[in-house]
């Protein structure tokens, strides 16, 4: 079974709907979309209708600390682009798309996979796993042979041997890495809906549980039209350049 | 790969110790091969053969010294890991894995052949014998390379020969994949590698320069011919630092008899910078093929090792040296590419040859690694003896060389392609095209660049072998045309 795993999407329609897309090409059965998915970009309602129409089909969903916020209608310790949005945002979904964020688990468990968005330490804190120090301390701290998390924009594979030696890896688009069992594993795909590597194309990954392999995914969309919704909004032109960009 | 959850015999650990007869995911253990230091090898069958795998079968179990030894381990992953994503014949078939939750194993092909490990033995070999392993080891290396793999630990136990001859690389627990983690990179504090084949960038923890693989290769090669080991046998972090500033004794002052391309070409392998040494597997194989074509330096010059203050300098410089961060494995092949001029100095117009010249300037220009073989064809008579001498005794032969090393000198001078950079070979051929196209498939040519005729009677009449060589070549070919105007 291909699980697709989908993180970051941040009200980016034409990034989600064509990483959905690239997935069901590829034979994926499950998705499971880790958090954030919305602030910053232009379709926040589109976007939240569709992970819990993908839900009720049986996805996995985690809450996100931009959908936390948004819940809560205002964010004071955010930068003022990503304040904005959130603002925006909160006026734009009606009582029932904010139930939904609301309601959403801050981590699930599936067998020996645990799907949360920031951390497995203290998913609520929303610390960032920007390296080896923060990958090591989230994998201490579960049993699970594999976490799949999101929050950090960049594609990241980390794993921990059975001797406590910490690795982490960049990977490239499109190759099968098998994720050997000996060793737990924490794996980020990287933003759908606003990538940050100076590569523009959405980012995801795909999980196939019976070999056990990992794929991380680039699938190029319409960013032109994801920057023209964020300016058909009113919302800042640096949100609209940055897609641009992918940084 | 055999789940944990595939099956309920799966999940129970293994009773005891593997024996003959016994039945792991499908496979018999027949027969115990080898017990080596880190694994055990058995001879396996298929309890229900499978359609195509028409190869006799070994599998290679871990062998867990005292239950937790990371080396074995985590090697035996980085195998495990590896192996399924390898493909070719210089590599073992990868048929199947086992979960290290109850018996960890890697079933493959048994390699039908020998190991180059008891030539060793007998080292002093004839030269021609050594270069033709070189050969074949270089070929498997770069098949290796352009799959994204550096090997990091050639030596003779980990090479085989098929009965056709060809090379095939086994052990692949120090090995490195471009696209997949390096799970040995954090793991140890020691350098990774056998100690007399080891890089100075290994011993420096550097784990992704393929050109490491050519430096043991010259190790081997150098042991192959002399009898003598390069850098010894070091022991300690210490001795193995050594070959960061001690220059190994010149094969020809072991053996006087060995020629100076030869050493030449060991020395080349055995530079202590990666980016001094042959930049792709290729390039090192082509000139073992073309002794001829092998441009001689000081190294080829050498009668003695490191004098007292050339090793007190290089100790020096070896003090703060780190090596420099690496490329890619996939890029380091990329960018040493083996670029093949085809050029007719003898019919082409003067103004094809200069655009010829000129393409191929800006082809090299845009690669720092590449490598420039500047070939002619001779045709020969496909019967008969053919006149090889003109009329004032001159060899046409060398003639032809020489107008071709004329035609390329603006080039060499340009970009000053130095250190065998630059080669030159006339093939002696009655058909110039399949010269051209066998050339470029042995010498792993990356591009070939030529000229077309222009539209002459003889054109016409012998067809182009411009056309030919696009379409039966396996490389890159650009045919290049005179600038309009110039008729022809």
């Amino acid at each position: 079974m291909k699980i697709a795993l989908i993180s970051d999407i941040h009200s980016n329609a034409q990034a989600f709907a064509a990483v959905l897309e690239h997935a069901a090409q590829a034979g994926v059965v499950r998705h499971a979309l880790l958090g954030d998915f919305v602030g910053y970009g232009g379709d926040p309602a589109w976007v939240v209708d569709k992970v819990r129409e993908l839900v009720e089909q049986g996805a996995v969903a985690v809450m996100g600390n931009h959908d936390a916020a948004v819940v809560q209608g205002s964010s004071t310790h955010m930068r003022e682009d990503a304040r904005l949005a959130v603002e925006w945002t909160h006026q734009r979904l009606d009582a029932g798309q904010l139930d939904f964020l609301a309601r959403l688990p801050m981590s699930v468990q599936r067998e020996d996979q645990l799907f949360v968005h920031a951390n497995a330490f203290d998913p609520a804190g929303y610390e960032y796993i920007q390296g080896r120090l923060e990958a090591m301390r989230s994998l201490h701290a579960t049993e699970s042979r594999y976490t799949f998390c999101g929050h950090m924009h960049e594609p990241m594979l980390y794993h921990l041997s059975g001797t406590g030696k910490a690795g982490e890896f960049t990977p490239a688009a499109g190759v099968a890495i098998p994720l050997m069992p000996n060793r737990q594993w924490l794996a980020i795909p990287g933003s759908c809906g606003q990538p940050r590597d100076g590569n523009p194309a959405a980012c995801y990954a795909i999980f196939d549980r019976e070999s056990c392999e990992l794929s991380f995914q680039r699938v190029a969309y319409d960013v032109e039209g994801a920057a023209q919704s964020i300016r058909a909004a009113g919302l800042p032109e640096r949100l609209a350049q940055r897609l641009l960009q992918g940084e | 790969m055999s789940s944990t959850a595939a099956g309920p015999h799966s999940v129970l650990p293994l009773p005891g110790p593997l024996e003959p007869g016994m039945v792991l995911d499908g496979f018999r253990l027949e027969q115990r091969l080898h017990q080596g230091g880190m694994a055990h090898i058995w001879h396996v069958t298929r309890l229900e053969p499978k359609a195509g795998e028409d190869f006799p079968l070994i599998m290679k179990v871990p062998r867990i010294k005292g239950g937790e030894d990371p080396a074995t381990i985590v090697g035996f992953e980085v195998e495990q890991m590896l192996m399924p994503a390898l493909k070719g014949p210089h590599v073992p078939r990868f048929v199947a894995r086992g979960d290290w939750t109850r018996q960890a194993y890697i079933v493959m092909e048994q390699v039908q052949g020998q190991s180059l490990r008891p030539r060793l033995d007998e080292a002093p070999l004839p030269l021609d014998e050594v270069v033709d392993i070189g050969i074949r080891v270089a070929t498997a290396l770069q098949d290796l390379h352009r799959q994204h793999v550096v090997h990091l630990d050639i030596k003779p136990s980990n090479i085989m020969f098929r009965p056709d001859g060809l090379a095939v690389l086994v052990d692949f627990g120090l090995s490195r994949h471009d696209h997949l983690p390096d799970l040995l990179e954090e793991e140890f504090s020691l350098p990774m590698g056998t100690g007399p084949y080891m890089s100075p960038e290994q011993v420096q923890f550097v784990r992704n320069d393929p050109r490491s693989d050519l430096f043991a290769l010259g190790v081997m090669l150098y042991h192959l011919a002399t009898g003598e080991r390069p850098f010894g046998q070091p022991s300690s972090v210490r001795g193995l630092r050594r070959r960061l500033y001690i220059e190994p004794v010149p094969p020809r002052a072991i053996d006087a008899a060995l020629p100076p391309w030869f050493q030449e070409v060991v020395l080349h392998c055995l530079e202590v910078k990666p980016e001094r040494r042959y930049q792709s597997a290729a390039q090192l194989a082509l000139d073992l093929q073309q002794p001829e074509g092998v441009v001689l330096t000081r190294r080829a010059d050498k009668t003695s090792g490191s004098s007292g203050l050339s090793t007190l300098k290089r100790w020096f410089f070896a003090l703060g040296a780190e090596p420099a961060s690496q490329a890619t494995v996939s890029n380091q092949v990329a960018r040493s590419p083996i670029i093949m001029a085809a050029v007719d100095t003898e019919h082409a117009t003067a103004a094809l040859l200069e655009q010829l010249r000129e393409t191929v300037r800006r082809i090299v220009q845009t690669e720092p690694g590449a490598r420039l073989a500047c070939v002619s064809v001779m045709r020969t008579a496909r019967i008969g003896m053919d006149e090889l001498t003109d009329k004032d005794g001159k060899s046409l032969h060398v003639k032809q060389l020489i107008a071709l090393k004329h035609w390329a000198r603006p080039i060499s001078r340009s970009l000053a392609l130095e250190d065998g950079r630059l080669t030159f070979h006339v093939l002696e051929a009655p058909d110039p095209a399949t010269a051209i196209i066998e050339f470029a498939a042995k010498n792993g040519a990356d591009h070939i660049v030529m000229g077309a005729r222009g539209a002459s009677a003889l054109r016409r009449y012998l067809g182009s072998v411009s056309t030919q060589v696009v379409t039966q070549s396996e490389c890159t070919v650009t045919v290049v045309r005179e600038p309009a105007g110039n008729g022809g």
